[in-house]
């Protein structure tokens, strides 16, 4: 089932893929993806439904004109995901598991537990910028996905002590001993900022789950 | 434009010493994105690109830049996307208004051209003319240059900075924008509250600023600036990112700072600057004069780029 949400100028289409009872996973997808059809089997576990959303120039969510992307928009998209399901675990995929981190520092009474796994955007345009470079223009236009989206999310900045306040964040305000979870194995350096932190540890899929899943 | 965009014969009901109408319009198209342009001065002279601010648009130059272009320039200035007479936009981003300027420069010339920039259109310009420094001759950044900021424009320019609550407040605008409208105001009303950020500029010019800056509604005036934009954000950006490569800057460069901080102003001194600056460059700081200097001071200002310039 699909529900359109505005944000912005833009209609967002989040997915519920699986009906369930309970809290609800939120599957945050990687840069260039879109929303699977059909949870895969390594959360089929969860009690809760599952929705994924489709983020701003990906899959079946609005395509801007003239591009203007940041990881702080997808924030915004998946936080208006959040409004619309109240509390979420949040499984996010590359650049979806940059989004979930700061969801989870942002929001941290409805965002119960982050869970970031490898996937395309992961890394960013790394920690800190070089020289000012000539602005680019994608050769074409189209998509999903919009080719902006690629050009300009995967060169954003993610210095590692802008990452680590979100997890600061969310282990004030969640009252969760452990409020993110990295199944990732690339370590860019925002993220090995983000495992050195307290509220923060490794764990495979079916632990960050289970882990989740308990948790009030 | 919109039916709703004050005419020339209300612009003229309004009026300020020293404004003079742009020349010449035009719209460009940067990635399907309409910019609105404005030209004072001899289409034949040499271009001058002209940046404006945030939450500013490119009639706030219609004092300054006729001074300009009766120096025998071309001065060529424009709406940032979501500013003026600009298309608002869906997406909103450093990267985008830099090659929103880019578009402009490319459909003014292709021969290098000067280029001034005041408060975010001088952020902008400065990593442009970084960037490609053979479409450029000089640079001139008034109130442009990032320090250490203060005031309101710590949330903008030092987003690194931010709190839970400034994250938490930019997410609920997110979440309430969609549709929403700015504020209405009588004419002198919405003058008034710009003078909340410009405190040192005249009520006349404030009021000359709502005529060309903002719509007439039926139920008052409101900014035509998108609602979607909002001072503050959540993103990384930190000023020394900028002051790291200044001292390689490629052009000569020319800075102009008043002396008394505003909640506008970048936060940048003097002292603070210094350390950075590149070889030749040269400093100007305004002794009692705000952000706004071109506009306390526009000759005096105008006759310091002009003489840059030559």
């Amino acid at each position: 089932m699909k529900t359109f949400l505005g944000h912005g100028k833009l209609t967002l289409v989040l997915h519920r893929i699986r009906s369930g009872s309970g809290r609800p996973l939120l599957l945050l997808h990687g840069l260039g993806e879109r929303s699977p059809r059909s949870p895969e089997a390594e959360v089929a576990d969860w009690p809760g439904p599952i929705y994924a959303l489709d983020f701003t120039g990906h899959g079946e969510s609005s395509l801007p004109v003239g591009g203007g992307y940041s990881p702080e928009l997808l924030l915004a998209d998946a936080d208006t995901a959040l409004a619309h399901l109240g509390v979420a675990t949040l499984l996010g995929y590359g650049i979806g598991a940059y989004t979930a981190l700061m969801l989870c520092g942002s929001r941290p009474k409805a965002a119960r537990g982050a869970i970031l796994c490898d996937g395309p955007g992961l890394a960013g345009g790394g920690a800190e910028p070089g020289p000012p470079a000539p602005p680019v223009s994608p050769p074409s236009r189209g998509g999903p996905p919009d080719p902006f989206a690629l050009l300009e999310l995967a060169t954003d900045i993610r210095p590692p002590d802008f990452a680590e306040r979100f997890v600061g964040m969310a282990l004030r305000g969640s009252g969760l001993e452990r409020p993110v979870s990295i199944c990732a194995a690339e370590r860019p350096a925002w993220l090995a900022g983000v495992l050195a932190t307290a509220g923060a540890s490794e764990a495979s899929l079916p632990e960050a789950l289970a882990t989740y899943r308990e948790c009030p | 434009m919109s039916e709703s965009t004050p005419t020339a014969s209300q612009d003229a009901a309004v009026s300020y010493p020293g404004v003079r109408l742009a020349d010449r319009t035009r719209r460009v198209d940067s990635n399907g994105l309409s910019l609105a342009v404005y030209e004072w001065g001899e289409e034949s002279a040499p271009p001058l690109l002209l940046a404006h601010g945030g939450f500013d648009f490119a009639r706030t130059f219609d004092v300054f830049a006729p001074l300009l272009a009766d120096g025998g320039w071309r001065v060529v200035s424009w709406d940032q996307r979501g500013h003026g007479d600009s298309e608002h936009a869906a997406l909103y981003s450093w990267q985008a208004d830099v090659r929103d300027a880019l578009a402009v420069l490319d459909a003014t010339s292709r021969e290098p051209v000067a280029a001034v920039g005041h408060s975010k259109g001088g952020g902008l310009l400065l990593g442009l003319v970084h960037a490609l420094p053979e479409r450029f001759t000089h640079y001139v950044a008034i109130e442009g240059l990032s320090a250490e900021p203060t005031g309101k424009g710590a949330s903008l320019h030092s987003q690194a900075r931010f709190t839970e609550a400034m994250v938490s407040d930019w997410l609920d605008h997110r979440r309430r924008v969609a549709g929403s409208k700015r504020r209405s105001d009588s004419l002198d009303g919405l003058a008034r509250r710009r003078a909340r950020m410009n405190p040192r500029l005249p009520h006349a010019w404030l009021r000359y600023l709502v005529s060309v800056g903002a719509r007439h509604d039926a139920d008052g005036w409101r900014w035509r600036i998108d609602p979607e934009l909002r001072f503050g954000g959540v993103g990384p950006y930190r000023p020394a990112w900028t002051l790291r490569w200044l001292p390689e800057f490629p052009r000569p460069l020319l800075g102009i700072l008043g002396s008394v901080i505003e909640g506008m102003s970048m936060g940048a001194t003097p002292e603070s600057l210094a350390p950075h600056l590149p070889d030749g460059a040269r400093l100007e700081t305004f002794e009692d004069a705000g952000h706004f200097i071109h506009i306390e001071r526009p000759r005096c200002v105008a006759d310091l780029v002009l003489g840059f310039l030559s």
